[in-house]
């Protein structure tokens, strides 16, 4: 295992009265892909919005990239451009063309004069097979497009990481293929990523190690070949049968 | 009292045109009036809009406080203070200076309160995907919510300016001789009513255009929630 780009430690969360994470670990190797599976609750969906911080773990310690994100004196900003991250529903921005919405950070937050910001962000169209829709906003897009875009938005930043929070669930089922072709396409070039999702099948073929998570505590981890064909705890076998029946 | 009769009290072109110097140095006075209040307005409500989404109880209460207040207080009786009220705490301020503050006080909450309603109508999400990539909260606002915020609230922000605009006739008790004061001067030493006629058509003239506007973004938004 090469040296760890995401080491989380003992990360704990509390809404209020609600304990949601409950001193998890989380270590991921680079060109690592792992899986987060669990069910709704779980604190799954947390964890990894603790991972750039949009959320504040109440205890613990999370280093992405040899940053230590919890560190006051850490600018989280120029952090945050390491990590990209892809929500359920997608989150582009209405009002701006699928090519504004990519090159905004690359302008605003490395500072790229518009042309090259504009040629870096059509490249990223390009690795997810929308280059023609740079100039269309995204209201004239499909849900996969959409996705699709908030993906080239993310990586157009070149990132070290990328999390990926259940990108096709908002999606009608014929849309989930372009997005996971995508995804694998990433991990092909050596992307690290961290992927909450039920998609089990792109989790057997791509994913290098899941997590089964429940109650904010990881149950157990492994291989997909472990999780999905021998789990060795019952909440996991109960939760793996039902995902499977769905 | 036939037609000829009301022809000459309210449709009088001679007194019309003999009145139309003073009116056009009022119509003047009114649209420098609006070009001043209406950003002045528009900056205090956005500082306004912009403070409301600190959710620190400190500056929550007094913020509500303020726009409360300044949304109650009858914007006559505003001027009326800021103008002849204030000298008597040493503070003597020119008619142009009481307007100002007036209108920044009074359309700035307005406004305020229009903007936070279009600031809380964008998702949270969209903020929170801004910040993903590495944008600060105020370049978040800027490029993202705000943008956003100001087109869902587009009818409202344009209707309010409209209301303003008019409103802007409250000049004339601090001695700012707008259109509506002009015209009523001109009322006072012809005895006629033609003048008031006549900047009444020269506001629905002015003002005509933006209602048009108006009414087509509503119809569009009426279309769009379809």
């Amino acid at each position: 295992m090469t040296r760890p780009i995401i080491e989380a430690r003992g990360v704990h969360k509390h809404f209020g009265a609600l304990h949601v994470l409950k001193g998890v670990d989380l270590v991921v190797a680079e060109r690592e892909l792992v899986f987060v599976i669990g069910p709704s609750g779980s604190g799954k969906s947390t964890l990894l919005r603790c991972l750039n911080r949009l959320e504040e773990p109440s205890a613990g310690s999370i280093v992405v990239d040899g940053i230590d994100l919890l560190d006051r004196r850490t600018d989280i900003n120029a952090a945050r451009r390491r990590i990209g991250m892809v929500f359920q529903g997608f989150n582009l921005y209405p009002h701006m063309t699928a090519l504004g919405n990519v090159t905004l950070a690359l302008r605003k937050v490395l500072g790229l004069p518009r042309a090259e910001a504009e040629a870096r962000g059509r490249a990223a169209l390009e690795r997810v097979h929308l280059a023609d829709r740079a100039d269309h906003y995204p209201g004239q897009l499909s849900g996969g497009q959409q996705q699709r875009v908030a993906i080239a938005r993310a990586i157009a930043l070149e990132p070290r990481v990328m999390l990926f929070d259940e990108p096709t669930s908002a999606l009608d089922p014929e849309l989930v293929g372009g997005v996971l072709a995508v995804m694998r396409e990433l991990r092909e070039d050596g992307m690290t990523m961290v992927v909450v999702s039920h998609e089990m099948g792109f989790a057997r073929a791509a994913a290098d190690r899941v997590l089964f998570m429940a109650d904010g505590m990881v149950v157990e981890e492994g291989t997909p070949g472990e999780i999905f064909g021998a789990p060795r705890h019952e909440r996991t076998r109960t939760f793996i049968s039902q995902i499977e029946r769905t | 009292m036939g037609w000829e009769d009301f022809a000459a009290a309210f449709l009088n072109l001679a007194i019309m045109r003999e009145a139309s110097p003073i009116l056009v140095q009022g119509l003047v006075q009114t649209i420098l009036l609006s070009l001043l209040v209406v950003p002045l307005g528009l900056i205090g409500g956005t500082a306004l809009a912009l403070l409301s989404t600190v959710r620190h109880p400190l500056v929550r209460w007094p913020l509500m406080a303020w726009v409360d207040v300044f949304r109650a207080l009858p914007p006559l009786v505003l001027l009326v203070f800021l103008y002849a009220g204030l000298p008597f705490a040493g503070l003597e301020l020119p008619a142009w200076g009481a307007v100002a503050i007036g209108f920044f006080l009074n359309t700035g909450a307005y406004y305020g309160e229009i903007l936070r309603a279009g600031i809380e109508s964008v998702p949270r999400e969209q903020m929170e995907a801004a910040r993903s990539t590495g944008l600060t909260g105020g370049q978040a606002m800027a490029y993202v919510v705000l943008p956003q915020a100001v087109r869902n609230v587009l009818p409202d922000l344009i209707s309010n300016t409209l209301e303003v605009v008019k409103l802007t006739s409250i000049a004339s008790v601090v001695a700012l001789p707008e259109l509506l004061y002009q015209a009523r001067q001109a009322q006072s030493v012809t005895y006629n009513a033609s003048p008031i006629v006549a900047a009444a058509a020269v506001y629905s003239v002015l003002l005509w255009p933006v209602v048009r506007l108006l009414s087509r973004l509503e119809n569009r938004q009426l279309a769009a929630r379809r």
